[in-house]
């Protein structure tokens, strides 16, 4: 049953890939293009933290960190280098490494929940007021002048590492796609695999896992430092799409990424890329309308999802399949039971 | 000597401004175990109650030592009884929904007050130590923060209500069983700690302006310095921002503020590194 569930929800994740990829952009509008591209790189950042939370239980409120980190790290490497590929990879490299050295401090102290929350989001405000407060040419990386409170506009953009042609919105939309296919895709082999399944056991119970013989505090920083490297491309696709600014960092920049998360369902990869998507669009129709400020419709989601659905929209959802599943199966063996 | 005299003040200034806007988010955490997400905004309301009851003509002392802690204190019980009464026992869940408040609150203040900074010039004027100018308002902070730490260990070493306070705080199942309500105990921790915070906001409004974003530029701070605290409401209060405050104001002399701030942040993490339970989860066990 539960095989059968995998492969669904693979074949449909690849479905829906496929049609983003080659069916939508051939009657999208260029504008639609653009923000959809901010919204599949944004859905990674929302996988990131599904993965880490969901299936590590660890609660990270600093999501934002690690993306902001990888914007800034892709900038300054676009700026530096003489490909930007390789902007890209210190995009990865960089938050992996600063997650790593985070996590070495709160998983081997063994730190609570609670405090594992609280000193996550400590980082990325405190990280918001580094960056804000960089402007200025004195605070610069090589060639790169990192620009406080305006971030870095006009960084090089991507581009094809054979022909060394910067790439089009469309081809930037296409390669968010199908990273964002991959990251959902390893996400998958990693919690298919030994080291996946151990991380899961020790969410479930870690003194249990740990008499078993597994040291949870390794298998929890590794598991922290892929969600972070995740997260460091959504940043260096974020740099492309839009630019990189402190507010990568913001309180409101975190807080988002967690109610996409709680709204798509803990506990799945899905459902919280369908959260970030759909709440990104109602933000932006607020935004735009200006009818209410969106802080207060995020904050009023938050509140009721926590209160009254604690469990999200994908799981209420699968239950409700289940229901009528199930009763189609029981009007069936009646009217079976009544022909015969 | 001068120098050293004016940098003494300011240490403690800083330390007593640490503590004081740390004071709500502690005792909200040292009662409940929980981390308040809205304190900044709680923060903030106070500041705003503070400049219209001060711009409406009510004295300043009186807008911010008795309005705006009891406004923002009102504002808590009504944010415990409609939201975080439901969520006890679950203390990610409380974090979320504060944190959801939090949003709710900087948006219904942006939209009713406007995303302006409003402000009330500090009272008291101010005094040299040779050729340095002190402010003496800075000095009425470190006064209110001591008298409020006098009064809170009063209340809670001397009183009825303090000893059921810590009987809660320490067990709540015993307490309940003794014939305490341990849900109205944290309704009315939550309250208090809102006060405070509404107090601090208040006191700080002179100072720092008031917009509706200001809250985050305090919690920061103020998380993780109660958090490396620990559990002991006053004792892990003092001493963390005693130890954080002074050296983060030291980095700050030495660099610039945001440095500052990111040396309080980094020694935290150190620190809660060897002591996961805060200072008081080692040291001073069994204190107030």
């Amino acid at each position: 049953m539960i095989l059968k569930r995998t492969y669904i929800e693979l074949t449909a994740v690849t479905l829906i890939a496929l049609f983003a990829l080659i069916v939508f952009p051939k009657f999208a509008q260029f504008y639609t293009i653009i923000s959809s591209t901010i919204y599949v790189s944004l859905a990674i950042l929302a996988l990131s933290l599904a993965f880490i939370w969901g299936y590590g239980g660890i609660l990270c409120f600093g999501q934002a960190a690690f993306f902001g980190l990888g914007g800034y790290a892709y900038a300054v490497g676009a700026w530096n280098f003489d490909a930007t590929v390789y902007g890209a990879l210190l995009a990865v490299i960089v938050p992996t490494v600063f997650a790593a050295a985070l996590g070495y401090f709160m998983f081997y102290g063994r730190l609570s929940d609670v405090y594992l929350g609280v000193i996550t989001l400590t980082v990325t405000l405190i990280l918001f007021k580094l960056v804000n407060s960089t402007g200025g040419d004195a605070y610069a990386i090589g060639k790169a002048k990192l620009g406080g409170f305006n971030g870095m506009p006009g960084t090089p953009l991507l581009e094809n590492p054979l022909t060394e042609e910067v790439l089009s919105p469309h081809a930037l939309y296409g390669l968010a796609v199908v990273l964002l296919f991959f990251s959902y895709l390893l996400c998958k082999a990693v919690l298919a695999s030994r080291f996946g399944r151990v991380v899961v056991a020790i969410r479930e119970n870690e003194t249990r896992a740990e008499l078993l013989g597994y040291d949870a505090r390794p298998y929890k920083l590794i598991f922290f430092s892929i969600g972070a490297g995740l997260a460091g491309i959504s940043g260096m696709l974020f740099a492309n799409a839009v630019f990189v600014a402190p507010t990568m960092f913001d309180m409101a920049s975190t807080a988002r990424i967690l109610i996409w998360v709680i709204v798509g369902g803990l506990g799945t990869l899905v459902g919280p890329v369908i959260g970030c998507i759909s709440l990104l669009m109602i933000t932006t129709y607020l935004g735009k309308t200006g009818f209410v400020d969106p802080n207060i419709a995020l904050g009023v989601i938050l509140i009721v999802f926590v209160l009254l659905v604690p469990r999200g929209i994908l799981p209420l959802l699968d239950d409700g399949l289940n229901w009528v599943l199930e009763r189609l199966k029981i009007s069936r063996e009646k009217s079976g039971g009544r022909v015969l | 000597m001068d120098y050293v005299i004016v940098l003494i003040l300011q240490v403690l200034y800083s330390v007593a401004s640490l503590a004081l806007i740390c004071a709500g988010l502690a005792v909200v955490f040292g009662m409940m175990r929980v981390i308040n997400l809205a304190h900044g905004e709680f923060i903030m309301l106070g500041g705003f109650t503070a400049v219209f009851a001060t711009q409406a003509g009510i004295p300043i002392v009186i807008s911010m030592l008795i309005i705006a802690p009891f406004v923002v204190g009102f504002v808590g019980l009504l944010a415990e009884q409609l939201v975080v009464r439901f969520l006890y026992g679950r203390m990610i869940d409380t974090m979320l929904a504060t944190w959801g408040l939090s949003l709710l609150l900087i948006g219904a203040a942006t939209m009713l007050f406007g995303n302006s900074v409003a402000g009330i010039s500090a009272p008291f004027g101010s005094f040299k130590v040779g050729q340095y100018g002190v402010s003496f308002y800075e000095m009425f902070v470190v006064a209110v923060t001591v008298g409020i730490m006098i009064i809170g260990f009063c209340v809670l070493r001397y009183t009825k209500l303090g000893l059921i306070a810590r009987g809660t705080m320490q067990n709540p199942e015993m307490a309940s069983s003794l014939g305490i309500s341990p849900s109205r105990v944290y309704s009315i921790t939550f309250a208090i700690g809102a006060a405070l915070s509404g107090l601090a906001g208040a006191l700080l409004a002179p100072l720092s302006g008031v917009l509706p974003t200001m809250g985050k530029a305090f919690v920061a701070k103020a998380f993780i310095t109660v958090i490396s605290g620990g559990e002991a409401i006053l004792v892990g209060l003092i001493s963390a921002s005693g130890l954080l405050g002074a050296f983060s104001t030291l980095a700050t002399f030495a660099t610039t503020p945001v440095i500052g701030d990111a040396a309080l942040l980094f020694a935290a993490i150190v620190l809660l590194r060897f002591l996961p339970n805060g200072i008081t989860g080692r040291f001073f066990r069994g204190s107030i």
